[in-house]
């Protein structure tokens, strides 16, 4: 125990360990929070719920915060809804059926650039006859924009940049430039300032009522911007934390565990084991390691513990072994070896209590270091296309913005968010690696 | 992994044990016949297990039972002579030769004598026909689809792991002279990148130098269409292989300099060095002759481990250069499920790990002077 606190306070001489058990704790603390904050089965919802659960985000949306660095201010996102009253709807009957509903809706546009999509979903409550909209658009400058007069089914949307009547109305195939830019300006400038939607209704039952909800498809959103599904992208940076750090920690702890366990009992034993165990380290060699991966996940189930398995076991028996075979040799013939065969201890006790506790100075520095490659593996399989099929991962962001043309588009926060976690993972660990072999192998110590 | 740590331990060369000749030729002729026997009965061994992991659901007697399916459905429904068969007969003909076909091929046999046929089949490159894929050259043939794919990744993983290994042995050793400097330090703090795979740095590099810049290709071997003359077409493939060479050399060029620098500044302070700078020999000459040279047997080993560890990376390198090579080839062929190919591409793969390791293995045999002096001990 005194040992440990020794080797701790010595790491912390180190600037890089510093800097790799911040990045780590923080990693943690985001794993942590993804796990509480979301359940496991809202994740998978967010995830692959469909259009039903993301069609209230823009698509490609950059994030939020891309608007403090530009001199053009894209549009944020937004919505109102005439049900929890954040848009204001006055109903008066004029005769016992028909009754007028008004729904409007002010908001202030203090952007440079018109939005992606502006979508009207109605839910209207009728029993034979439908509601009936008409719906008109004020903007700043004071022009009257009608857009659409419509019936209203039950469950129908309208969506301002699809109605071909619109633009043909507007002369303009582009509706939502035509809706904010000011016609008579030389330079189509967006014009600032109030802009008003006015829903006005008419329903023709006595208990018939419409309500609506205004879905502002603006060109930001959130910390993380959208796919081309519209999925909130932050939900995978958040979610893809906890799978990546348990991925890199599992396969790295069962890899360097279960070699240095083999190493060891290989090099007790010595004859036929020792040899089968080397022979088997050189087949493993010349098995192409990521090809058995992508046939196993071809063939067999894309599930991210499979593939887990799978890897623990192809590295197993490593080039490490060899390393570790040699130290083991030398421990083997160490004078307190002797004293416990001596005694009559049994080989499991010789294996497991005296041989391999005096490696695990050693094991430590070489797992850690091992961590980031095991995380870059997940991203890698995800990246071929063998992501796991249900979780959202940092790989499976970067394949869909690859497969995509993200990197063509100019789409950059795409597949940069989450190759930047992968980056910051990786360098915490390398780092603490690093500082921790300089502690725990004293030949590297004064260089 | 790129992370592999420096194994100080020499392998185990086996023993060339003291014969008749005394000839250094025979010796390391000895020495690689004997390795060359040892790697084929360990590709064997891998590939039969490659074909256990493939067949443990059926897949490689599906691909076969179709092939034999497809052939014989064909060739009676093209034959003219069994046109105006009622539909049925016909049907029952086809039957009656799929199934004496199967028993010819050997398919009803017990799973051992049959996956003897398969390793017989795959370790001749015999590897059937592909499901979608077809070759540039119009055939199914998976040997072709992927042979024919070969040269183009052997011409990225050829130069960048060349330029990769003697940049970072000779840069690691002016570094261990200069100990301590500018240059020293920056090293120590940019290993840590190394733990990104290449086609991490690729996605950066695509962004900053085809995106951004526009002075380099996205991807792809040549331009389309592509130059006539031979040297503008070599100089348009080079610049082609700018950025997929780079990510891979960016992505291990500073652990493999920490590692070798490391290395050689633990053999540097040995007594033998010490001797020969006390007697004032010159820097260059004890670099090379009383550090690198000794050392040499080690920087193999450690370099077959790296290119080993790279091969598999080169996959999804190529993928996102678009780089013409196998490991596209793989890629698309999981898009399209299609099993042989997979099956081949692995089979493939198996082979040129052996053939790195089996060259390399010679190269050692030269270097290493316990294999030419023939006094080599196991240990």
């Amino acid at each position: 125990m005194i040992a440990f606190k020794n080797s701790f306070r010595e790491l912390l001489r180190y600037p890089s360990a510093i800097v790799g058990l911040l990045v780590i704790f923080i990693l943690l603390g985001v794993a942590v929070y993804a796990l509480v904050t979301i359940p496991y089965s809202e994740a998978i919802r967010l995830w692959r719920g469909g259009e039903d659960v993301w069609y209230q985000n823009p698509k490609y949306a950059s994030p939020e915060w891309f608007n403090f660095f530009t001199s053009k201010k894209e549009p944020l996102s937004f919505l109102a809804n005439t049900a929890d009253g954040s848009m204001t709807k006055t109903v008066t009957s004029s005769t016992a059926d028909i009754s007028t509903v008004e729904m409007t809706y002010s908001f202030d546009y203090t952007y440079d650039d018109y939005p992606q999509e502006i979508i009207l979903y109605f839910s209207p409550k009728f029993n034979e006859k439908l509601p009936f909209v008409s719906i008109a658009w004020y903007t700043p400058d004071g022009r009257k924009i009608r857009i659409a007069d419509i019936a209203v089914d039950r469950k129908s949307s309208y969506r301002f940049s699809q109605d071909q009547k619109l633009q043909k109305s507007l002369r303009n195939e582009d509706v939502m430039q035509a809706l904010f830019v000011d016609p008579h300006a030389e330079n189509p400038t967006v014009v600032k300032g109030q802009y008003k939607l006015v829903i006005s209704g008419t329903t023709f039952e006595k208990d018939s009522d419409l309500d609506v909800q205004f879905v502002f498809h603006g060109k930001v959103y959130g910390l993380a911007g959208t796919d081309k599904y519209r999925r909130d992208i932050l939900l995978p940076l958040l979610y893809g934390t906890p799978i990546a750090l348990a991925f890199g920690l599992l396969a790295a702890l069962g890899t360097s565990v279960l070699t240095m366990i083999i190493a060891a009992i290989g090099t007790w034993y010595a004859g036929w084991v020792d040899e089968l165990i080397q022979r088997i380290t050189e087949i493993n060699l010349v098995l192409p390691f990521l090809a058995i991966l992508i046939m196993v996940g071809t063939f067999y189930s894309r599930s991210i513990w499979l593939m887990l398995g799978v890897t623990i076991l192809l590295s197993i028996f490593s080039g490490q072994i060899k390393t570790y075979r040699a130290i083991f040799l030398q421990s083997k013939e160490a004078s307190y070896i002797e004293a416990a065969r001596a005694y009559g201890a049994s080989d499991r006790r010789i294996i497991f209590s005296y041989l391999i506790p005096r490696m695990i100075p050693l094991l430590i520095p070489a797992l850690v270091s091992s961590i980031p490659s095991f995380v870059f593996l997940e991203a890698s399989l995800a990246v071929l296309g063998l992501g796991d099929p249900v979780l959202p991962t940092w790989g499976k962001v970067i394949d869909d913005a690859i497969t995509d043309g993200a990197i063509y588009r100019g789409l950059y926060y795409w597949p940069l968010e989450p190759a930047a976690l992968l980056m910051l993972t990786g360098l915490g660990f390398a780092m603490l690696g690093f500082a921790l072999d300089r502690v725990f192998n004293p030949r590297l110590r004064d260089i | 992994m790129a992370t592999e740590t420096l194994t100080t331990s020499a392998p185990s060369a086996p023993v060339a044990k003291k014969s008749a000749s005394n000839s250094t030729f025979a010796r390391v002729a000895k020495y690689t016949g004997i390795r060359i026997l040892t790697m084929m009965v360990t590709v064997t061994i891998g590939v039969y297990l490659t074909i256990m992991i493939a067949n443990m659901g059926g897949y490689m007697d599906t691909i076969i039972r179709n092939e034999v399916r497809d052939n014989i459905t064909q060739s009676m429904l093209a034959n003219p002579a069994f046109r105006n068969l009622a539909p049925d007969v016909r049907e029952k003909l086809i039957q009656e030769k799929i199934a004496s076909e199967i028993k010819r091929q050997g398919l009803d046999q017990p799973f051992a004598v049959r996956s003897m046929n398969y390793l017989r089949n795959a370790l001749t490159l015999n590897l059937g026909r592909a499901v979608n894929m077809i070759s540039d050259h119009g055939s199914k043939e998976v040997r072709l689809i992927l042979l024919e794919r070969l040269p183009a990744t052997l011409l990225l993983t050829g130069t960048s792991e060349l330029i990769l290994f003697f940049a970072s042995v000779f840069i690691a050793l002016s570094l261990s002279r200069r100990y301590g400097s500018f240059f020293d330090k920056m090293t120590i703090a940019f290993s840590p990148t190394s733990a990104a795979p290449p086609w991490f740095y690729g996605i950066f590099f695509i962004l900053i130098f085809a995106g951004v810049f526009r002075i380099l290709p996205f991807g792809g071997l040549v331009d389309s269409p592509s130059p006539t003359n031979p040297i503008d077409y070599g100089l348009n493939v080079l610049k082609h292989l700018i950025l997929p060479a780079s990510a891979v050399i960016c992505s291990s060029i500073f652990l493999s300099i920490y590692n070798w620098r490391t290395f050689f500044l633990i053999y540097s302070s040995e007594d033998y060095v010490e001797m020969a700078k006390a007697k004032g020999l010159p820097q260059r000459d004890v670099e090379r002759r009383y550090i690198l040279r000794p050392t040499m047997p080690t920087i193999i080993t450690n370099f077959a481990l790296l290119v080993i560890t790279l091969w598999t990376g080169f996959t999804i390198t190529e993928t996102v250069f678009l780089w013409p090579g196998l490991g596209i080839t793989l890629y698309r062929a999981i898009g399209f499920n299609d099993t042989p190919v997979i099956v081949g591409s692995t089979i493939i793969y198996a082979y040129l790990l052996a053939i790195t390791v089996l060259l390399l293995d010679f190269v050692y045999a030269l270097v290493d002077p316990r294999v030419k002096v023939g006094s080599g001990n196991s240990q």
